[in-house]
């Protein structure tokens, strides 16, 4: 088996994965759920409920925005008490349906039990119908819809579904957990999403630092037998798990600037997404569920926990259960350690993306004091985009925009690792970011301006 | 919830700071130090310390009192400076020629243009050449390696010095190294004359190994300005072995390893990129070859090392980063 990965940048932090021996536990339901009509990528959902309603868990109580959007489901069953809006993790305010929990009915026709469903429908667009009716959206970070991705538009067609068990982000074992204990449910979602996608060649990347799950999947892929789905194990480096790196291990091909991984023959999902497609296809279950885990540095290891939560749960409810926050935590991350959002807000509720409650002491996550640059080229060393930061901040300081777009400041992915390696602590993705967003806004507004002017080009012609 | 920090990602950070960096450069250079301090005696001490110290308390009292900004003493850079410089004296320096290379390191060619970061010049081999041309007396009476109770010391030239005097006078290159009875042996591990970064090329090896080993420089500008060094003078030598030094002479004598080990590997005054790299180490190789045979000073390291700082902004404007999907 080959070792592969990606071939520009990258950086090897510490792993830590701490809790990869806690086996995924159910959460117990709380008294009151808040559900966030902001799930997804994309426009937010619509609630299709009222206030005094009773609600079944597995029943659709928003509807998509837009194109880019996605269904909502209950999680739990009860009395929907408010819509209204709450803080997210971040503080921002998104309006949530608040349902107070009774009992746990779920709506006819989901299959909750262990049974496996190895039998794939024949319907390529029953499967996709299926995937927007039960919510899918991405689960590896960006929570984009599945249907949409799974759905290439006409005249690209896709050569290889990549499924990305990298987990790269130091300290998460959700993934891991789940590659363990539903082995073969992903396997099963990737097939499914391989039939959709018109039976093209499917790979499951995973890190070699999993090598348990490495072998789980070849085992249960033997068992399985279908055609054309294998393992690949890949190095450990961090972005491995992003999706144009992850397309450059396992292809060797990259992406264009802009340009879609379809367009490259690729479709990225995740594990975890596999696992809700499997749940919603065969099982008819919408995403309301998903695995998360409670970790950190100053956690001891055995008040680390994997769970299976419910979407809405409340993350003060989540940490209370699981003992509380470690009294040295500094900061309280949602996500990993790399791109993981610091959380503002306790109170905030679990999404169909969450992935973890992480905490990390200060003398793990205290940034020093920034001093002057040493020039010493780390920064884009590490860069998996082969940009320059320390370029880049130059032109930021300088108010030099063209100069930005021309070092394609747009093509940042966000991923931390320049900032990571800076020996002078200087603050570069904070640097970077606005800048990025900025270029981008730029060149969205030029392709507007092309594309009105070639329509009143083409205007009189008629 | 305010008790928490909320800031954004990344959230950790790799252990390595500019101060652990040039941490690891101090370390590096210590079995050198050590094997100077044995061979040369008390000089070498009193050049190590009055180097080390003024280099320190400048950068002090020059960023606190007249820059009125925070001392940056804290990174190591100063000392740094301070070690290469002392490494770049003979051990008979007096002590205040020791200073003034220090006022002109730190002071000059570090702190006008701003500081750590911002210097065009290394600042040690900037003070290096001040001295050399300054006060020339000094600077090329080298002491001969005397231990360290050893009598007074002697002094003598080095082989370059020795080579470019000799052939000046009409006497061929295997004549000279015979007279002088020069091994590689000796040049390896310290028998001849010169700075104490010149008298042992296994001490300062073993430096470089460990930066290489720590991740703390890349070896690309380093092994350029070999292989250059290596071909360039091995071609000369084909042609006229009783002109031109050997290649190994080349690479082992002087202030060659020293210099493209520790000082053109210098963050601050080197290339970015890997291929700017190599071509800094090519132009460095060939211009302190071209000193060493055609010029009048016998060594020519710190002067192509000067030079080649001057392209630096150009080469990092040549060379970019391979991107991602923009082939």
């Amino acid at each position: 088996m080959s070792k592969r990965t990606f071939s520009i940048g990258g950086i090897h932090p510490h792993d830590n994965k701490i809790a990869r021996g806690c086996a995924i536990e159910v959460l117990p339901l709380p008294q009151t759920v808040y559900i966030s009509m902001a799930q997804h990528l994309g426009a937010p959902a619509k609630p299709v409920v009222a206030v005094g309603d009773q609600v079944k868990a597995g029943q659709v109580i928003a509807e998509p925005g837009g194109f880019i959007s996605a269904f909502v489901h209950s999680s739990v069953s009860g009395t929907v008490k408010s819509i209204a809006p709450r803080q997210d993790i971040a503080g921002n305010w998104m309006t949530h349906v608040e349902i107070a929990v009774e009992g746990d009915e779920w709506v006819e026709g989901v299959d909750l039990s262990d049974t496996l469903v190895t039998e794939i429908p024949e319907d390529r667009n029953a499967i996709l119908e299926k995937i927007k009716a039960c919510g899918i959206v991405g689960l590896g970070g960006a929570t984009f819809p599945a249907h949409v991705k799974l759905n290439p538009a006409p005249g690209s067609k896709a050569e290889c579904l990549i499924l990305n068990g990298a987990e790269c982000e130091p300290f998460l074992t959700s993934d891991y957990r789940i590659m363990l204990e539903k082995t073969k449910e992903i396997i099963i979602g990737a097939a499914i999403m391989q039939k959709v996608l018109g039976g093209c060649h499917t790979v499951i990347g995973i890190e070699e630092n999993k090598p348990e799950a490495i072998e789980a999947m070849q085992k249960a892929l033997a068992e399985l037998k279908y055609p054309n789905i294998e393992v690949m194990s890949l190095m450990k480096r961090y972005p491995q798990g992003g999706e144009k790196q992850l397309i450059d291990a396992v292809m060797h091909r990259q992406v264009k600037s802009g340009g879609l991984p379809i367009s490259v023959g690729a479709v990225v999902q995740n594990v975890a997404t596999s696992l809700a497609v499997y749940e919603a296809v065969q099982k008819n279950k919408p995403l309301v569920t998903n695995t998360m885990t409670i970790t950190g540095d100053c956690l001891p290891v055995e008040k680390q926990h994997n769970y299976l939560f419910r979407i809405g749960m409340p993350l003060s409810y989540i940490a209370e259960y699981a003992g509380g926050v470690p009294e040295k935590a500094a900061k309280l991350i949602s996500g990993g350690p790399m791109m993981g959002k610091a959380i503002a807000n306790l109170d905030a509720c679990t999404v169909k993306g969450s992935s973890s409650i992480l905490y990390l002491s200060e003398e793990t996550t205290k940034r020093k004091e920034e001093t002057s640059c040493i020039r010493c080229g780390r920064c884009a060393d590490a860069c998996p985009m082969g940009l320059e930061p320390h370029l880049l901040r130059r032109l930021v300081n300088a108010g030099d925009v063209e100069g930005l777009e021309a070092n394609s400041v747009q093509d940042c992915i966000e991923c931390g690792c320049c900032l990571y390696s800076c020996p002078a602590y200087i603050p570069l993705l904070d640097i970077i970011r606005p800048a990025k967003g900025q270029v981008m806004g730029i060149i969205r507004n030029r392709a507007a301006a092309a594309k009105a002017a070639a329509e009143a080009a083409k205007a009189p012609q008629k | 919830m305010g008790k928490y920090l909320v800031s954004p990602n990344p959230h950790i950070h790799a252990k390595e700071s500019t101060s652990t960096l040039m941490r690891d450069v101090v370390i590096a250079l210590l079995p050198a130090v050590l094997v100077s301090v044995v061979f040369y005696g008390l000089g070498e001490i009193v050049v190590l310390g009055v180097s080390v110290a003024s280099c320190v308390l400048l950068e002090y009292l020059i960023t606190r009192y007249m820059l009125k900004k925070p001392s940056t003493i804290c990174d190591w850079s100063a000392a740094v400076t301070g070690l290469l410089l002392a490494m770049n004296l003979p051990a008979s320096t007096p002590w205040w020629v020791v200073v003034m290379g220090a006022v002109f390191a730190i002071g000059v060619a570090k702190l006008t243009f701003g500081g750590l970061g911002q210097n065009v010049f290394n600042p040690a081999i900037a003070g290096r050449v001040f001295l050399l041309v300054s006060y020339p007396t000094y600077m090329t009476s080298w002491a001969m390696p005397q231990g360290l109770f050893g009598a007074d010391a002697v002094s003598g030239a080095t082989p370059l010095g020795v080579i470019k005097e000799g052939l000046m006078q009409g006497a061929s290159v295997p004549q000279l190294m015979a007279e002088n009875g020069w091994s590689y042996g000796s040049m390896l591990f310290a028998n001849i004359g010169g700075s104490a970064g010149e008298i042992s090329a296994i001490a300062l090896l073993a430096g470089f190994v460990y930066l290489l080993v720590r991740g703390v420089i890349k070896p690309y500008i380093t092994l350029s300005i070999w292989a250059t060094v290596f071909v360039f003078s091995g071609l000369m030598w084909l042609i006229n072995p009783a002109q031109f030094t050997d290649p190994i002479f080349n690479l082992l004598t002087g202030g060659m390893i020293l210099g493209s080990c520790f000082m053109a590997t210098d963050y601050v005054t080197s290339p970015m990129s890997n291929k700017g790299g190599i071509l800094f180490g090519f132009g460095i190789g060939l211009i302190a070859m071209l000193i060493r045979y055609f010029g009048s000073y016998p060594e020519g390291v710190s002067f192509a090392i000067l030079i080649m700082n001057m392209c630096v902004p150009l080469i990092n404007r040549a060379f970019h980063q391979k991107k991602y999907g923009r082939a």
